[in-house]
């Protein structure tokens, strides 16, 4: 937690003394501010998990909790921006990263053997990540357009049940259904090198390192898992028994 | 042995390089890949032909001056070696070999397979060495006590070669684990402690200012490294770097 609180002063210092530039122009503060942001947006799914997961449990806390996210003034009017911001960038990083990486070996190698020394998630970020976003694209069309335009468009009077019903239906379809879980299979790889590989950026190693890694690769695979679990469930759910 | 080699040729470093393919035969297992090369060699000087030319010095794995990619790994196949320490009964016969330079913006092309890492040379020079009196009054490093542990960690950081066998490994061609090698070294011991600050801020700053990729910690680094330099040292550096800038 320390060296997490040493990292986040480091990045805020550096964007007082230097803005965004300063960020981007240390190879090492690069890795550290896409770190954090990883780190931030780990924990914003985790907690996407447990919200969802009452979907399944008990379709009232679902609706309940729902609408308390949707409607507090707190969580809309300062977390959503700092989680956009956040995804943003994550990816224009990401972005730049990759860039820069393609330019430090102009000349490719004819024969190179990535997979006889780095995972295939290691070395695709940039893949998993496209996938992501891309998922993020269509999730912000179910979900997040409709519900700014449900809100303050067409400014309707608030009605705190409505929150199960809209979801489910989003889980007709069989091919959303199949883009939702080809996505979270992209994103447990994603997760499953960038979780563990963003306390190697922070600079956290040592005897707890092997147990957090643990708990990183656990994570990369049940929160995706349980989120295609929670799509299939409302998807089947619904099929005429 | 029968081997067909595919190396790549480069006139010099301005010119277009590509990849040429030789047949060469009567490869002992028991030579290294280096003394392979001197037959090639051998057999293009009498044919009148440029031998290819490739860096080499002291062929027992210590200097750090034999490179190559060969078959798509830095020193080839085998782990914890240099390419003079790999032996060619390491491959069959009839076997394909491509051996091509190790590849980076910040490594150059020379000639052939010979590549201009003095970008290592510059980090080095950007703080990787402890600043001491040397004008009679220098005190036995022995005097200051250090844990054997520390000892250890740092002995073992020191035996970074230099190679750029990471570089090359490295998808995105950083050089991490060579700077975080040097920089570790220095910081685990209580000589280096004095100029830690500097120095890291320093030895970074060059290895940007040279053109090296950003470590994405995939490890390859680590698995291709013939000393077996740790990623250990690459999360020490960042601790190191961190704590630098916020004094700084």
């Amino acid at each position: 937690m320390a060296i997490l609180l040493l990292s986040l002063k480091f990045v805020l210092q550096n964007f007082e003394k230097k803005t965004i530039m300063g960020i981007i122009s240390s190879s090492i503060a690069r890795k550290v501010a896409m770190a954090l942001s990883g780190l931030f947006l780990v924990f914003f799914l985790g907690q996407h998990f447990v919200i969802n997961l009452t979907s399944v449990l008990d379709p009232d806390t679902f609706n309940s909790w729902s609408h308390f996210m949707g409607t507090n003034g707190l969580v809309q009017g300062l977390l959503q921006p700092i989680l956009i911001f956040g995804v943003v960038f994550h990816f224009i990083m990401g972005f730049i990263l990759e860039l820069k990486n393609r330019n430090a070996r102009a000349i490719k190698y004819a024969s190179y053997k990535g997979s006889t020394n780095a995972s295939w998630a290691s070395r695709n970020m940039i893949i998993s990540g496209l996938v992501v976003l891309a998922f993020l694209g269509l999730h912000f069309y179910d979900f997040w357009i409709p519900e700014m335009i449900h809100k303050y468009v067409e400014s309707h009077p608030e009605d705190a049940t409505r929150y199960y019903a809209e979801t489910v239906h989003k889980f007709e379809s069989p091919v959303r259904v199949g883009l939702y879980v080809i996505s979270f299979v992209l994103l447990a790889l994603h997760l499953w090198h960038g979780f563990a590989s963003s306390f190697q950026s922070v600079g956290f190693n040592n005897k707890y390192s092997k147990g957090l890694t643990k708990f990183a690769k656990i994570y990369a695979i049940v929160i995706p898992l349980g989120f295609i679990f929670i799509a299939v469930y409302l998807h089947l759910n619904q099929l005429p028994h | 042995m029968k081997l067909t080699l595919k190396i790549w040729r480069q006139e010099n470093a301005s010119a277009k390089g590509n990849m040429q393919t030789y047949p060469i035969d009567g490869v002992e297992g028991d030579m290294s890949f280096l003394e392979m090369l001197d037959v090639l060699n051998e057999q293009l000087i009498n044919k009148g032909e440029e031998p290819v030319v490739f860096d080499h010095d002291c062929r027992e794995g210590i200097c750090g001056s034999c490179s190559l990619q060969i078959n798509g790994e830095p020193h080839g196949p085998d782990r914890l070696v240099t390419t003079c320490q790999l032996h060619m009964r390491k491959f069959n016969d009839g076997d394909t070999i491509v051996i091509e330079p190790f590849r980076a913006k910040a490594f150059p092309v020379i000639k052939d397979l010979m590549v201009d890492r003095g970008a290592f040379d510059r980090i080095q020079q950007a703080g990787g060495y402890v600043s001491v009196n040397t004008s009679g009054n220098t005190i036995d490093a022995n005097a200051i006590p250090v844990e054997k542990e520390l000892a250890d960690e740092a002995f073992n950081a020191a035996t970074c070669i230099g190679c750029g066998a990471c570089v090359a490994a490295c998808k995105n061609a950083s050089a991490m684990l060579f700077t975080s090698a040097k920089v570790s070294q220095y910081a685990l011991l209580p000589q280096g402690r004095v100029e830690a600050t500097t120095r890291v801020l320093n030895m970074v700053e060059q290895m940007d200012k040279e053109g090296f990729g950003n470590c994405t910690n995939t490890g390859a680094c680590e698995v291709e490294c013939p000393k077996g330099i740790s990623l250990e040292n690459i999360a020490r550096m960042n601790r190191e770097y961190l704590s630098a800038s916020l004094k700084g």
